[in-house]
C-alpha cells in the first residue's frame, strides 16, 4: 500500500478508518457471514460439495464464458470506444446512450428478449437453425448473454483514456518513420492496457456473477449449460444453505483471486503513470 | 537539405489556412515562421512534414518533388508542441524510436540514444518515463527524438510554448547552439517575436495565411513591409491623420517629413516606436513641449505616457540610466521629438 501525502482534503486517518468501516459494512460482513454459514460443513462435505461433477461443469461453463465474453467485449468495446471518441457521426449520442443500456435493462428482461431472438424458431436463430447451429439453451447462447450484459463496462472504461490520448502521438510516430501498423501496435494499444485490463476485469467479473439474463437463454441443463449462481439458487430453493454458501464461497475464492492477479498485471503496465 | 514550396494552399472547412504561399529555404539556414494564432503557420509547417496533406500547390525538398511523399520516407525531424511523447515509453525508447522503425543493430541504437542524451544534457534519465520529467527536459527528450534518424530536416511546432519564461530563454540558447553545431536546416514556427528576432537569420512574417514579410530580423524590425508587421513586431505608437500638402504629414505639435508619393489630403497611418521618441528635459532641438502623465517601470526602460496638448498623448520609452539621470517624474514638463517613423496609406 502507498500512502501519498494529504492533499486538499484533510484526515488520513478519519477518511481511511471510514472506508474501512463502510468496506466492512458492505463487502466484508456479508462475506464474514457467507464463509461462517459454509463451517457448519465438515471439510470432506465440503469438498464433496463443491466438486461434485455436476458443480464442476457448472464453473467451467461460468468462468470459461466469462472469459470468452470479457475477451470479445475487450475487442468490440475497443471497436466501439475508438469509434465514438475519434469520429464525427450523425446519430453517435444515441450510439453512446445505446452503449448504457445493458447497465439500465433489467437483466431479466434482457434474458427474455436474447431467448426470443435467438431461440431456435427466434427470428436470428431461425437463420442459424439450417446451418445445424443453436445458440440458445447452449453454451453459446450463454456467452452470448455474458457478452450483452459486459459491454458498458469496456467502452466506458476506454472512452476517457482514448480522449485523453494525444493524436498527435500518433503523428508524432508517423514523422519518425512508423508504419500505421507499428504505430498502432507499439504506440497506441500500449498506452491503453492499463484501462483496457480495467475494462476486460470489471466485465469478467460482472460477467460471472450474472444470474438474471443467462438463466433464460440457457435452458438450464445440468452438466451442459447450468451457470454456477443458479446452482447456489437451486440449492437455496432446497433449503440447502450450507451447500449454497459452500459453492458461493468457492466462486469468491477464484474470483478474488483472479482480479488480484488482473490488478497485479496491470501495476505492471501502468508503472509510467505513477508520478505525476 | 533545401525546402522549397511553390503555391501551396490549405483549406479547412472553408477557412483558408495557408494561401498561395511560395518560399525558398537554403540548406543549413535557421529560420523563424512568426506570426499570431490562426495565420497557418502551423498548418505550413505540418504540410512540410507531411502530416497534412495540401490542397494545392507543391513541396520540394532537395529539389524532388515530395508533396504527397508520406511523412514516414521524408527523413524530417517534426517536434511538437505538446511534445507528443510515448507516455508508456522510457526516455531512451523514446528516443530510440525513430531507430527501432529503421531497424538499426541494438548497438548502434545504444550508442546513438547515449550520444543524444548527452547532447540534451539528460544522461542518466534513460530509464525516467516522461511523467517524471520537467516541461523544459520534455521537450528536450522530444527534440533529441526527432534528430535521433538524423532527419536533413529540423521542425519544431511552438517548441517552447509551453515552457516558461526562463526554460524558454534556456532552450532558446540550446537550440541556437544545436544548429551551430548540427548545421540541420531548422524551421520553428513561434507567436513570440523575441524568440524570432533572438533566434532566427531570417523570419517569415505570416498573417491571414500568407507571408507578409520575408527577411532578417533586422530588416523586419527597422522595415515592417505592412501595417500588420508594424503593429506585429515590437512595440509601437500609431497615429491616423492626412497628408497636409507634398512631403509633410501634421499631428498635433508634430510634423511628419513623408514621401513625396502621398498625395494631399491622403489619409494615412503613422507608426513610431516608444523608443524612438527622444525626450529630454531640455529643449535641445525640433522637439515639441510635453508633460509626463504616467510613468511604467519597464525592467530595462522606463515608459512614459506624454501629453503633448490637444488632447493627445504618445508613449515614449527611455533606458532607465537616462531617465534616472534625468530625474524624469509625473507631472514634469519635458521636450519630445519623434526621430523614426513609417507611414503606411489607409
Amino acid at each position: 500500500m502507498r500512502f501519498k501525502s494529504t492533499g486538499v482534503l484533510p484526515g488520513f486517518g478519519l477518511s481511511m478508518g471510514f472506508t474501512l468501516t463502510y468496506l466492512s459494512l458492505i463487502v466484508l460482513l456479508p462475506l464474514a457471514a457467507l464463509i461462517l454459514k459454509t463451517t457448519t460443513l465438515t471439510w470432506p462435505q465440503f469438498v464433496d460439495e463443491v466438486t461434485s461433477p455436476r458443480v464442476m461443469a457448472s464453473y467451467r461453463l461460468t468462468f470459461g464464458a466469462s472469459l470468452i465474453a470479457a475477451v470479445i467485449n475487450s475487442i468490440f468495446g475497443a471497436v466501439v470506444a475508438w469509434i465514438l471518441v475519434r469520429y464525427d457521426f450523425y446519430g453517435k449520442r444515441v450510439v453512446d446512450a445505446l452503449v448504457d443500456l445493458p447497465f439500465a435493462l433489467p437483466t431479466a428482461v434482457a434474458g427474455i428478449t436474447l431467448t426470443a431472438i435467438y431461440a431456435p424458431n427466434g427470428s436470428i436463430g431461425k437463420l442459424f437453425k439450417p446451418l445445424g447451429i443453436s445458440i440458445a439453451y447452449t453454451p453459446l447462447g450463454v456467452t452470448l448473454a455474458l457478452i450483452f450484459i459486459g459491454l458498458p463496462f469496456v467502452v466506458r472504461t476506454l472512452q476517457p483514456v482514448l480522449e485523453s490520448l494525444d493524436p498527435e502521438i500518433e503523428k508524432a510516430a508517423l514523422s519518425l518513420g512508423a508504419s500505421r501498423w507499428y504505430t498502432v501496435t507499439r504506440v497506441v494499444l500500449p498506452s491503453l492496457i492499463p484501462a483496457w485490463i480495467t475494462g476486460f476485469s470489471l466485465s469478467f467479473a460482472r460477467a460471472v456473477g450474472e444470474y438474471g439474463s443467462v438463466v433464460f437463454i440457457s435452458g438450464n441443463m445440468p452438466m451442459k449449460t447450468e451457470i454456477t449462481p443458479l446452482l447456489i439458487i437451486t440449492k437455496l430453493e432446497q433449503y440447502d444453505y450450507a451447500g449454497a454458501t459452500a459453492i458461493g464461497v468457492v466462486m469468491l475464492f477464484i474470483s478474488f483471486t483472479l482480479l488480484l492477479a488482473i490488478n497485479w498485471v496491470q501495476d505492471k503496465a501502468g508503472q509510467h503513470r505513477v508520478i505525476h | 537539405m533545401s525546402i522549397e514550396v511553390r503555391k501551396l494552399n490549405k483549406t479547412f472547412n472553408g477557412f483558408k489556412a495557408v494561401q498561395d504561399i511560395s518560399l525558398k529555404l537554403e540548406s543549413g539556414s535557421l529560420v523563424a515562421l512568426l506570426g499570431p494564432s490562426g495565420s497557418g503557420k502551423s498548418t505550413l509547417l505540418r504540410m512540410i512534414a507531411g502530416l497534412e496533406i495540401p490542397d494545392s500547390g507543391e513541396i520540394l525538398l532537395t529539389g524532388r518533388e515530395a508533396t504527397f511523399v508520406s511523412a514516414k520516407e521524408r527523413n524530417v525531424g517534426f517536434v511538437f508542441q505538446h511534445y507528443a511523447l510515448f507516455k508508456h515509453m522510457t526516455v531512451y525508447e523514446n528516443i530510440a524510436f525513430g531507430l527501432r522503425v529503421r531497424n538499426q543493430s541494438e548497438a548502434e541504437i545504444r550508442e546513438k540514444v547515449h550520444n543524444l542524451l548527452s547532447l540534451i544534457q539528460l544522461s542518466g534519465f534513460e530509464k525516467r518515463y516522461p511523467s517524471q520529467l520537467s516541461g523544459g527536459q520534455r521537450q528536450r527528450v522530444a527534440v533529441a527524438r526527432a534528430l535521433a534518424p538524423s532527419p536533413e530536416v529540423l521542425l519544431l511546432d511552438e517548441p517552447f510554448g509551453a515552457l516558461d519564461a526562463k526554460v524558454r530563454e534556456e532552450l532558446r540558447d540550446w537550440i541556437l547552439k544545436l544548429h551551430e553545431e548540427s548545421k540541420v536546416t531548422t524551421l520553428f514556427v513561434t507567436h513570440d517575436q523575441n524568440e524570432a528576432l533572438e533566434v532566427a537569420s531570417r523570419i517569415l512574417i505570416m498573417n491571414h495565411g500568407k507571408i507578409e514579410q520575408d527577411g532578417t530580423p533586422i530588416e523586419i524590425f527597422d522595415h515592417p513591409a505592412t501595417h500588420f508587421i508594424a503593429q506585429f513586431v515590437g512595440e509601437t505608437n500609431y497615429i491616423d491623420t492626412e497628408v497636409t500638402e507634398k512631403g509633410l504629414a501634421v499631428w498635433g505639435p508634430f510634423r511628419f517629413p513623408i514621401n513625396p508619393s502621398f498625395t494631399k489630403g491622403q489619409k494615412v497611418r503613422i507608426y513610431f516606436r516608444p523608443h524612438d521618441v527622444y525626450v529630454t528635459e531640455q529643449f535641445e532641438t525640433l522637439q515639441v513641449k510635453a508633460k509626463i502623465k504616467k510613468t511604467r517601470f519597464k525592467g530595462t526602460v522606463i515608459e512614459y505616457l506624454l501629453d503633448i496638448g490637444e488632447g493627445k498623448s504618445i508613449f515614449a520609452q527611455v533606458p532607465k540610466g537616462v531617465a534616472l539621470a534625468s530625474g524624469f517624474k509625473d507631472g514634469l514638463d519635458v521636450y519630445a521629438a519623434i526621430t523614426a517613423f513609417h507611414v503606411f496609406p489607409l
